[in-house]
């Protein structure tokens, strides 16, 4: 494989931003990735949700993947767990929408009720 | 799905829920064959010979083995419908490969898509696979086997977004390097 020397300052930039990191993650984010989820634009949201929290440098949150939530209608949809064991949906989510729930839920802890599955039912 | 990337995005998935702890994505091109095959083999738990038979069919499909749902019959309708095939072998507890053909020029042919944005996502979020990725053509070959790269960073998680970042690179490149000029849609 090339460009191993890359590779090797790359390891050594991740060390340095490692060390002032606090690893214990206390916000999970979930997307639905199923063919439903995938097919209504899931791995845009995915990447948005990624970047922005790269972005503002959070360091206790983790995005990752599951398969059919269940709700395909309403797809691509993410759930987020927070430490004390509550749980938001969102729904009909895009790569903008993921955005404002990362700047609002996650960073200002105030989810965005519009977007919650509960809204989209109503 | 309105790109490759998508369905590997997809099918990867159906190896993920099976357990599979290493993940070969290849896709070639073969000499004077026109044609782009596609292979995802991965050592998970496998289908036996009844699901198999029914794993391309969208109604046999029950809930309680909702792990395979549209996914590979929609793959199997882009490859068919490009002038491709498409087969899935696969043996319990062994693993699946899957393999969909495309023919190159025909006008129904979905584009490959951001397969460096869509492996990265898969490594970023499923760190403790092996995946290896394999480009060729028959000038080019190119390889990321995310085992030689743990090595390399030596204790720095793979997840990490430098280290993901780059990879996207480097396949970004890799595309370029071996389907540039081969497929229309690579510069």
């Amino acid at each position: 494989m090339k460009s191993i020397e890359e590779l090797k300052a790359i390891r050594e930039k991740a060390l340095k931003e490692m060390s002032i990191r606090d690893n214990e993650d206390k916000t999970r984010i979930i997307v639905g990735m199923a063919t439903c989820g995938i097919a209504a634009g899931a791995k845009s949201v995915m990447s948005a949700f990624i970047d922005e929290i790269e972005k503002r440098n959070i360091r206790n949150v983790s995005v990752s993947m599951t398969g059919c939530i269940g709700i395909c209608r309403l797809e691509p949809v993410a759930e987020i767990f927070e430490a004390n064991g509550e749980k938001t949906t969102y729904v009909k989510l895009d790569a903008e929408k993921a955005r404002r729930i990362v700047a609002e839920h996650i960073v200002n802890q105030k989810p965005v009720t519009e977007f919650t599955v509960g809204a989209a039912e109503r | 799905m309105k790109d490759i990337s998508l369905h590997l995005m997809d099918v990867a998935q159906n190896s993920i829920v099976a357990e599979a702890d290493r993940i070969i994505i290849s896709m070639r091109i073969l000499n004077n064959l026109n044609k782009l095959l596609v292979e995802i083999v991965d050592n998970g738990r496998g289908m036996d010979p009844e699901f198999l038979k029914e794993a391309a069919d969208p109604f046999k499909t029950s809930r309680t083995t909702r792990e395979v749902g549209l996914g590979i019959p929609l793959l199997k309708q882009s490859a068919e419908m490009a002038g491709g095939e498409f087969s899935l072998e696969s043996e319990p507890l062994k693993g699946t490969k899957l393999n969909a053909s495309f023919k190159i020029d025909h006008i129904d042919r979905i584009p490959l898509g951001d397969i460096a944005g869509t492996v990265g996502l898969l490594i970023k979020v499923n760190p403790n696979i092996s995946w290896l990725i394999r480009f060729t053509s028959p000038d080019n070959e190119f390889i990321l086997d995310t085992d030689e790269i743990k090595r390399q960073l030596d204790g720095v998680p793979i997840e990490d977004n430098n280290v993901i970042e780059w990879i996207q690179n480097t396949i970004s490149n890799g595309v370029k390097s071996v389907f540039g000029g081969v497929l229309d849609e690579v510069d």
